[in-house]
C-alpha cells in the first residue's frame, strides 16, 4: 500500500509540475509585448524597463523559467502590479472566503445528491425516479451565472429572505453555496443512481435480501457502501469543477474569494496575480484528486489489503 | 416526445440564421423604452439602454451558434486526429501526446478557458481559440482509447499488408469505427461550449459591446434584477432551452449508438 501511495504522490507532483509549466507559459501568450499590454502604450521608457526587469522579461526564457520555478519552490509568487503587495498575502486574504463557500456548497451537494440518487435507484422506473432524473437534467442545463440571478430573484427580491451579495450580512453564503451546490448535485445524483443500480444486481444483494433484511437495510448497509468508490471519484473531480465554478459564482454574488480576485486581476491586467490564482486553483484540484485516490484505500478493504 | 430536442436545436439554428437575414437593429436605442418589460412595450421588452431584447436575443443566438460550430469543428478535428495518431503510431509520439493530455486534464476546463480568454483579450476569435485549446483534449483522449482497442483488428492488419499508407488507414479504417462515441462526445461538447461562451461573455471576457451574447445580456440584467427581471429571464430561458435540447439529444444518441457499456445499459 505504501508503494501505491508513493506512486500516487509522484503522479500528483508531475501534475503540479505540468500545471506550473502551463501557467508559466500563459504570460507568453499575451499578444504583442506583455509590458505594453500591462502599462498601456503611453508609459515612459523607464517604467517599461522597470516592469520588464521586475517580471524578469529581459532575461532569456529558460532563465525566466528557472527563476519562476525557484520562486515557486520558496513559496514566492511575486508582487501584484496593481496593489504592489506580495501575491501570497492577497491569496491568503481571499482564501478563507472561497474555502467557506466550497465547503458549504459541497455539503449541499451531498445532502441533495445522495438521498436523491438513492431514492431514484430504490424506486427505479417510478415517478420518483423520473422526477429525480428530471431534476438532474434541469440542473445540468442551467449554468451558474443564470441560476444565481434566478435564486436572487426568488429569495432576495420576491421573498426578501436573503442578502443579494457580499459576505458581510448573515446568511450571505447561502445563495452562492446553493448555486454552486445544486448544479453539482445534478451531476452527482445521476452518478449515485446509476452506480447503485449496478450494485443492486450483485449476488450479495440477493443474499442480503434472502436472509430477510429490510430494503432499507439492503440499500444503506450493503448497496451504498459498495457504490462509494465511483461516487467518491466523481466528488473529487467535482471539487475541481466547484473551485472553477466559484470563479463565476463569486462574480455573480460579489463574494470576495479567489475567483473574484482572478476576475479583478484579469480586468486590471495584473497578470502575475492571474497566474497565481490559476496556479492555486489547479494545484488544489490536483491535490484533491490525489486525496480522493488515497481515500479509496481507506474505504475499500480490497485495496487496503493489497488484493486489487 | 422524441422530437423535442431536435426542434429546440433547429429553433436555435433558425434564430442564428435569421439574425443574418432579418433587418434587425440590435444597437438601436429607444430612450422611451428603457427597461420596458414585454407587457409594457410588447415583443420581449427592452434593456437598460432601450435596445430591443428580441433583436439582441437573435444576435446572441448567432454568436453562440457560430462559436459552438467553430469550436466543436476545430477541437473534434484536432483532437481526434492527434489522439488517433498517437494510439496508432505509439512510441515516443504517443508518450508525448499522453503527457500533454494529462497536463491539460490537471486543469478544470473552464478555469483554463477563463485564464486564456483573459490573457488573449476579448473578442469572438479569442473565445473560439481559448475554448478550442481546452476542448480538443476530450476528443484526443477518447479517440486514442478507441483506436488503441481497434488497431490490432484483422482488417487493419490486412490493410497494412496491402501496403496502404498510415494516414489512409487512420482515415478510412480506424477513425470511422471510432466515430460513435466521438459523436456523443461532440453533442455534449456543444452544450458545454454554449454555456462556456455565455460564461466568458458574462465575465466580460467574450464578445465585446455592442455585440450581443446571451452571457453578456444576463450580465447586464443582473444589475436591474429589481426593476427589469425580464433582462435576465429572456436570454436565460433561450440558453436553457438550447442546452436542454442538446443534452436530451446527447442522451438519445448515446442510447441509439449503443455507446454505454452493457452493464450500464441493463438498467
Amino acid at each position: 500500500m505504501l508503494t501505491a501511495i508513493f506512486h500516487r504522490l509522484f503522479t500528483a507532483l508531475i501534475g503540479i509540475a505540468g500545471v506550473s509549466l502551463l501557467v508559466f507559459f500563459l504570460i507568453h501568450l499575451i499578444p504583442g509585448d506583455p509590458v505594453d499590454v500591462m502599462l498601456g502604450e503611453s508609459a515612459s521608457a523607464a517604467d517599461r524597463a522597470a516592469l520588464r526587469e521586475a517580471l524578469g522579461l529581459d532575461q532569456p526564457v529558460p532563465v525566466q523559467l528557472g527563476q519562476y520555478l525557484s520562486g515557486l519552490a520558496q513559496g514566492d509568487l511575486g508582487q501584484s502590479l496593481h496593489s504592489r503587495r506580495p501575491i501570497t498575502e492577497l491569496l491568503a486574504e481571499r482564501l478563507p472566503a472561497t474555502a467557506e463557500l466550497a465547503v458549504i456548497a459541497l455539503g449541499i451537494t451531498l445532502l441533495v445528491a445522495v438521498p436523491l440518487g438513492v431514492m431514484a435507484a430504490a424506486r427505479h422506473r417510478t415517478l420518483w425516479d423520473q422526477g429525480a432524473m428530471t431534476f438532474s437534467l434541469l440542473g445540468v442545463s442551467i449554468p451558474n451565472f443564470w441560476l444565481g440571478p434566478l435564486l436572487i430573484l426568488l429569495f432576495s427580491v420576491a421573498l426578501g429572505w436573503l442578502p443579494v451579495s457580499g459576505r458581510d450580512a448573515p446568511g450571505s453564503v447561502i445563495l452562492p453555496a446553493l448555486t454552486l451546490g445544486l448544479s453539482l448535485a445534478a451531476v452527482l445524483s445521476r452518478m449515485v443512481r446509476s452506480t447503485l443500480l449496478e450494485v443492486l444486481h450483485e449476488d450479495f444483494i440477493r443474499t442480503a435480501r434472502a436472509k430477510g433484511l429490510s430494503e432499507r437495510g439492503v440499500m444503506w448497509r450493503h448497496a451504498l457502501p459498495n457504490a462509494m468508490l465511483p461516487i467518491i471519484t466523481v466528488i473529487g473531480l467535482q471539487l475541481g469543477t466547484l473551485l472553477a465554478g466559484a470563479v463565476i459564482t463569486e462574480q455573480v454574488f460579489s463574494w470576495p474569494g479567489i475567483g473574484l480576485l482572478t476576475i479583478e486581476a484579469i480586468q486590471s491586467r495584473d497578470y502575475p496575480v492571474v497566474q497565481a490564482c490559476v496556479l492555486l486553483i489547479a494545484c488544489t484540484y490536483v491535490f484533491v484528486n490525489m486525496l480522493t485516490d488515497m481515500l479509496y484505500a481507506v474505504i475499500d478493504p480490497r485495496i487496503r489489503l493489497g488484493e486489487a | 416526445m422524441r422530437w423535442i430536442p431536435s426542434v429546440l436545436i433547429l429553433l436555435w439554428a433558425l434564430m442564428a440564421l435569421s439574425a443574418q437575414l432579418l433587418p434587425l437593429d440590435p444597437d438601436r436605442i429607444d430612450l422611451a423604452a428603457i427597461l420596458a418589460s414585454p407587457i409594457e412595450a410588447g415583443g420581449l421588452g427592452y434593456d437598460d439602454l432601450g435596445r430591443s431584447l428580441f433583436d439582441r436575443l437573435l444576435m446572441g443566438a448567432h454568436t453562440s451558434f457560430l462559436v459552438a460550430i467553430g469550436v466543436i469543428t476545430l477541437s473534434a478535428i484536432i483532437g481526434t486526429w492527434l489522439g488517433a495518431m498517437s494510439a496508432y503510431l505509439g512510441g515516443t509520439f504517443d508518450v508525448i501526446i499522453v503527457r500533454i493530455i494529462d497536463m491539460f486534464l490537471a486543469f478544470p476546463g473552464i478555469l483554463l478557458a477563463i485564464a486564456l480568454a483573459g490573457i488573449l483579450g476579448p473578442g469572438i476569435e479569442n473565445v473560439v481559440l481559448a475554448l478550442t485549446i481546452v476542448g480538443w483534449v476530450g476528443f484526443a483522449r477518447l479517440a486514442r482509447a478507441q483506436v488503441l482497442s481497434l488497431k490490432h483488428r484483422d482488417h487493419v492488419q490486412a490493410a497494412e499488408a496491402l501496403g496502404i499508407g498510415r494516414a489512409r488507414i487512420l482515415l478510412r479504417h480506424l477513425i470511422p469505427l471510432a466515430l460513435a462515441p466521438l459523436i456523443v462526445e461532440a453533442t455534449f461538447g456543444v452544450a458545454s461550449i454554449v454555456i462556456a461562451e455565455a460564461g466568458l461573455s458574462f465575465l466580460g471576457l467574450g464578445v465585446q459591446p455592442p455585440e450581443a451574447s446571451w452571457g453578456s445580456m444576463i450580465r447586464d440584467g443582473t444589475r436591474y434584477l429589481l426593476v427589469a427581471p425580464h433582462m435576465v429571464l429572456v436570454p436565460g430561458i433561450a440558453m436553457f432551452a438550447v442546452v436542454l435540447g442538446i443534452n436530451l439529444l446527447g442522451d438519445q444518441l448515446r442510447d441509439r449508438l449503443d455507446v454505454r457499456s452493457r452493464a450500464a445499459r441493463a438498467n
